[in-house]
């Protein structure tokens, strides 16, 4: 009923406009951040703008269980596609690393390491795939979150990253890591998301 | 008091603390949208322009873009629902609750829900239901309303905010650090995620060719109310319809600048049905509402830009207006230039009370200068003040605005004001003899006068109209 009537109401009010407005032919370039995408290298234009939304780039596995290690963020959860090699160097570094996740417990994890299904250079954003993500929470409830990433998933414009949008139900992309200016426009990270937001290169 | 419009009232009535906490936050807001705008684009009015023909094309031909929307979402497995008026939606949504027995739910942030007042009503009707966005969640715990579009609690500071935390029971002590405050609602609302059994989000653009929903926030609270439960309701305006992905590129530019100053909003989220097969957690169930609640009034009145607002808040960060009298004193959902615009004519029934806020306004053009999608708003209060007076609405206090009117709509006498500029800060305005603007300005100061922008925003329609 409501359905029939909000059209008929839509369809009164824009066959009353005169001119209506055309289309807009335009190409995507428009939106290119220049400044943003200096660089040849996709990788490093992508760690520039990543690091400048407080997120942290690693490019080894020693580099992140250092930094696990130092922050005592000691009890996370690994893909287990990722386990091998990745999840199994982390617990061989004193780590406690389960491969399952446990809603009941979500409490207890302090990091954990999902795939990414890509990055964005010009923003430094990393995409998350619903289709590719072993699992929703533990890629969010956990303080730190690692998304792992191939060189060749770069992609480098916002523009490149929404054609290849694909047929999956949830895209997230993540700039930096979850945060307020709520309170007195004072920027506090790590609200309801993760607190930090690591991207590692394999 | 006699002849004070309600809008001047609140502006006087407002305390110390509450004003320097909105104007402290407003002008921070102007100041890095400018700075990050124009650093990353050589020509930012461009992408605006091309911002307003993309929205402009779609309103005009809305019922063909709508239902391809609505298609798309069917293909994909999502449960298309429509809602004439705020009571529609309401019940539309309390009977999607029943029918997976929903008992309780977290909600993102949604103008769209604050617009209906759904949060009140789901109460009443024996569903838990708690707003996950941080500044939202503490407007539920004081019993307020937001006062900006984007900053829901520019009007108050930490203080306030401690003590709401140990009135609520939140903490057990009182503890005003921000950081301490968001730990604390970090560990609280998680709790509630946990125990939902559903998570109602508003949209910020509706892609046609696909269904496609994008979302976004910076705290992540959407995309944690949506991964433990079975069920996503998506409550969603019908002019948030953009006729293909592409578009998003031009819209997700200008909004996280124009909002924050952020190239991007943390999350932006797209989505597009229920969870994928392979995925142990988030929704089984998609349901998405469209409203109408107004809008199609909107759509057949002379104001019909305001349509295209993508809800950034810039107009009313930068806006002396709201600046001074704070988002509360426009009384309705939407503050600052855009309610002044939106709100008289979306709450149709409510036009002669919310008559005033059109006159609200400097007309200094400001506002339009800001907005992502080039709104012309003085230019649709201009059309609005003039439908109070053929509608002769009564209006109390015509005449404390109208000096600025006065000046406002005679060319002559703001040229005049123009090339005095400069000298005009230094003007003893405030002891002029002149009653009422005395009135007007008991309570506030002038902006530091920068020129200029108001005879280019003439410009620019006097070419527009040609
Ligand atoms: S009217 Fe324009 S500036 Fe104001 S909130 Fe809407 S889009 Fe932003």
């Amino acid at each position: 009923m409501s359905r029939a009537a909000i059209f008929a109401k839509i369809e009164s009010a824009t066959s009353s406009i005169k001119e209506k407005a055309a289309y807009p032919d335009y190409d995507l370039s428009i939106v290119h951040s220049l400044p943003k995408l200096k660089g040849e290298d996709l990788w490093d234009i992508f760690v520039h703008n990543f690091s400048y939304v407080n997120g942290k780039a690693m490019t080894s596995i020693e580099q992140l269980s250092a930094f696990l290690l130092e922050t005592k963020q000691l009890h996370g959860y690994c893909d287990p596609a990722l386990y091998d090699t990745i999840g199994s160097k982390l617990a061989a570094a004193g780590l406690t690393v389960e491969t399952e996740y446990h809603r009941d417990r979500y409490d207890e994890y302090q990091f954990g390491v999902t795939r990414a299904t890509g990055a964005i250079a010009e923003s430094g954003s990393v995409i998350i795939d619903d289709d590719r993500t072993s699992h929703r929470l533990a890629a969010l409830s956990p303080w730190v979150h690692v998304a792992v990433l191939e060189r060749s998933e770069i992609l480098r414009t916002i523009p490149d990253a929404i054609a290849v949008f694909g047929d999956s139900p949830n895209i997230i992309w993540c700039t930096g890591p979850s945060k307020t200016a709520d309170v007195e426009g004072i920027l506090i990270e790590g609200v309801h998301g993760p607190g930090e937001q690591i991207a590692l290169l394999v | 008091m006699i002849g004070i419009q309600p809008i001047d009232q609140y502006a006087r009535d407002i305390s110390d603390e509450k004003q320097a906490s909105v104007i402290d936050g407003s002008s921070k807001g102007t100041d890095k949208r400018y700075t990050v705008l124009h650093k990353d684009y050589p020509d930012p009015d461009k992408i605006r322009k091309l911002a307003a023909s993309i929205k402009d094309h779609t309103l005009h031909h809305l019922e063909h873009y709508l239902e391809k929307a609505e298609k798309s979402l069917i293909a994909r497995g999502v449960n298309v629902h429509f809602a004439s008026t705020d009571e529609d939606a309401r019940q539309t949504i309390l009977s999607i609750l029943r029918s997976h027995g929903v008992t309780q739910l977290t909600k993102s942030k949604s103008m769209a829900a604050e617009e209906i007042h759904l949060n009140p009503f789901l109460i009443e009707n024996g569903v838990e239901c708690l707003e996950s966005d941080l500044g939202e969640f503490i407007i539920q715990l004081d019993g307020d309303e937001p006062s900006h579009i984007v900053k829901p609690i520019i009007h108050l500071n930490r203080r306030d905010i401690a003590k709401t935390f140990l009135r609520e029971g939140i903490t057990d002590t009182y503890n005003d650090d921000p950081e301490t405050i968001t730990r604390q609602a970090r560990v609280y609302l998680r709790e509630k995620y946990m125990q939902a059994q559903a998570g109602i989000t508003g949209a910020n653009f509706v892609c046609s060719d696909t269904g496609r929903l994008a979302l976004i926030t910076n705290e992540g609270n959407s995309r944690f109310g949506m991964a433990p439960v079975p069920v996503h309701i998506a409550l969603v305006g019908i002019e948030k319809v953009i006729p293909q992905e592409k578009d998003l590129a031009v819209f997700l530019n200008l909004l996280g600048r124009s909002a924050t100053g952020q190239q991007l909003t943390v999350y932006t989220e797209f989505i597009n049905g229920p969870r994928s097969a392979n995925q142990p957690d988030g929704p089984e169930h998609m349901h998405v509402v469209f409203m109408d609640n107004g809008r199609t009034d909107v759509l057949a009145s002379n104001c019909k830009e305001i349509l295209r607002c993508i809800r950034c808040g810039a107009c009313q960060n930068v806006c002396p207006v709201y600046r001074q009298a704070s988002g509360h004193a426009y009384r309705s959902t939407y503050g600052g230039p855009v309610g002044a615009v939106l709100s008289p004519i979306l709450f149709g029934s409510r036009f002669p009370e919310l008559a005033d806020l059109p006159k609200a306004s400097s007309l200094c053009g400001a506002c339009n200068e800001v907005c992502p999608v080039d709104i012309p708003i003085p230019d649709l209060l201009l059309r609005l003040r003039d439908k109070a007076k053929r509608e002769s609405v009564p209006s109390a206090g015509a005449i404390p605005m109208s000096p600025f009117a006065h000046l406002a709509t005679t060319p002559s006498f703001w040229r005049t004001a123009i090339t005095m500029s400069k000298a005009m800060n230094h003007l003893p305005i405030q002891v002029a003899p002149i009653k009422p603007l005395q009135d007007w300005l008991g309570q506030r100061t002038l902006p530091e006068w920068h020129g200029g922008d108001f005879r280019k925003w003439m410009k620019n329609r006097e070419k527009a109209k040609s």
